[in-house]
């Protein structure tokens, strides 16, 4: 689909938050930072994979994002059941 | 899993339904589409899914399945919308007032809700609303972590002021 | 139609534009947790409800979508939080508090 003015703006927008949240990433300065920047960053690229389907206009991204989004969260969790490992 | 003389966390049939309903109407939403043969695979595949997690999945049975729990849920659900907004609103002048005012320290509110569900639900309506992070659920006591703690905070004003608005309407939905 | 997904789609970007600026701004690791889950969940939501203007015919999907992020996103937040908190991580503040003190012993 051809983009408006405004939907250019939002993905430009959009992807300066993920540059963000990548600089906190490679910024630190502990391991927590970096686990909670790349949570932030799973469910920004959870709500890119929708605005890409509908850039491509096709509903099989929304699948993608579904997947995406349930790993991702398994992943933030099982990572954290790690930290706390690491404390106690 | 569950005792069966536990009336706390055993549930009832209407429980089971109600899993079967949601297991349902999920598979609805995911496929979009109305087709009697879509629809008889949908039934199978809840009832299936039901039958065997049913017996190990307690957490369901938190919840109050009457009529009467309809209008809590729903005004709930306005009430956790609109206090969404306020906290993205209070973050956004946060993040971007200069000398990020902050004040934050770790609280302790009780909550009265009895069941994994209600405090689950709690605690997440607690993360999204202003200033407030759920941090760990002790018993009958939440930790969190609070951007702006007001001076000469008691527990019994920190769990007015937290969980008192939420409990009030989930009361009338979970145990 | 149009417009109104437009405008919805760029309060989306700009409140996870938000919530990424907290995560680079806020002093330590809890305070960028809060900043992070309630900016970019609001912001995801947005963005969703502006697919879901845009293309009317997805709407039972992105609701799944929506949901799933509604709850999971806090819960993974809190999770994170409560590993900190259990392996020992203080929160940056200007008073002692009592929790923390709690959880050690």
């Amino acid at each position: 689909m051809t983009l408006t003015l405004v939907e250019i703006i939002a993905l430009s927008i959009l992807g300066i938050a993920v540059l963000l949240s990548l600089l906190r990433l490679l910024l630190g300065p502990a391991a927590p930072d970096r686990v909670v920047a790349a949570d932030t960053l799973s469910v920004i690229t959870t709500s890119g994979l929708v605005v890409l389907a509908a850039l491509l206009g096709s509903p099989l991204y929304l699948d993608v994002a579904l997947i995406y989004g349930t790993l991702s969260f398994v992943g933030v969790v099982a990572i954290a059941r790690a930290i706390e490992g690491n404390g106690s | 899993m569950n005792t069966p003389t536990n009336e706390a966390t055993d549930g009832t049939l209407a429980h089971g339904v109600f899993l079967f309903l949601l297991l349902f109407t999920l598979w609805l939403l995911l496929t979009g589409s109305l087709d009697p043969a879509e629809l008889i695979a949908g039934a199978m595949v809840a009832l299936a899914v039901t039958l065997i997690s049913r017996p190990h999945l307690n957490i369901f049975t938190g919840l109050r399945l009457t009529p009467s729990a309809i209008l809590p849920f729903l005004s709930y659900l306005g009430l956790f919308l609109v206090e969404l907004i306020r906290a993205n609103l209070d973050m956004a002048r946060r993040v971007l007032t200069p000398s990020l005012p902050l004040q934050p320290a770790l609280v302790e509110v009780k909550t009265e809700l009895q069941s994994p569900l209600g405090r689950l639900i709690l605690a997440n309506s607690i993360t999204l609303t202003p200033g407030t992070l759920t941090v760990d659920v002790l018993e009958d006591r939440l930790v969190i972590h609070w951007v702006e703690v007001p001076p000469g905070l008691t527990i019994e004003d920190a769990t007015r002021s937290i969980t008192g608005k939420f409990e009030r309407h989930l009361k009338g939905f979970v145990k | 139609m149009r417009l109104l997904a437009d405008i919805v789609l760029l309060v989306g970007a700009v409140f996870t534009l938000l919530g990424a600026l907290g995560l680079l701004r806020m002093p330590d690791v809890y305070n960028r947790i809060q900043a992070g889950t309630k900016a970019v969940t609001l912001g995801a939501l947005s963005l969703i409800l502006g697919i879901g203007l845009l293309y009317p015919q997805w709407w039972s999907k992105l609701l799944v979508i929506a949901l799933l992020i509604l709850v999971t996103n806090p819960l993974g937040s809190s999770t994170i939080a409560r590993a900190l908190l259990i392996a020992g991580v203080k929160p940056w503040t200007k008073t002692p508090t009592t929790a923390v003190k709690e959880r050690e012993s």
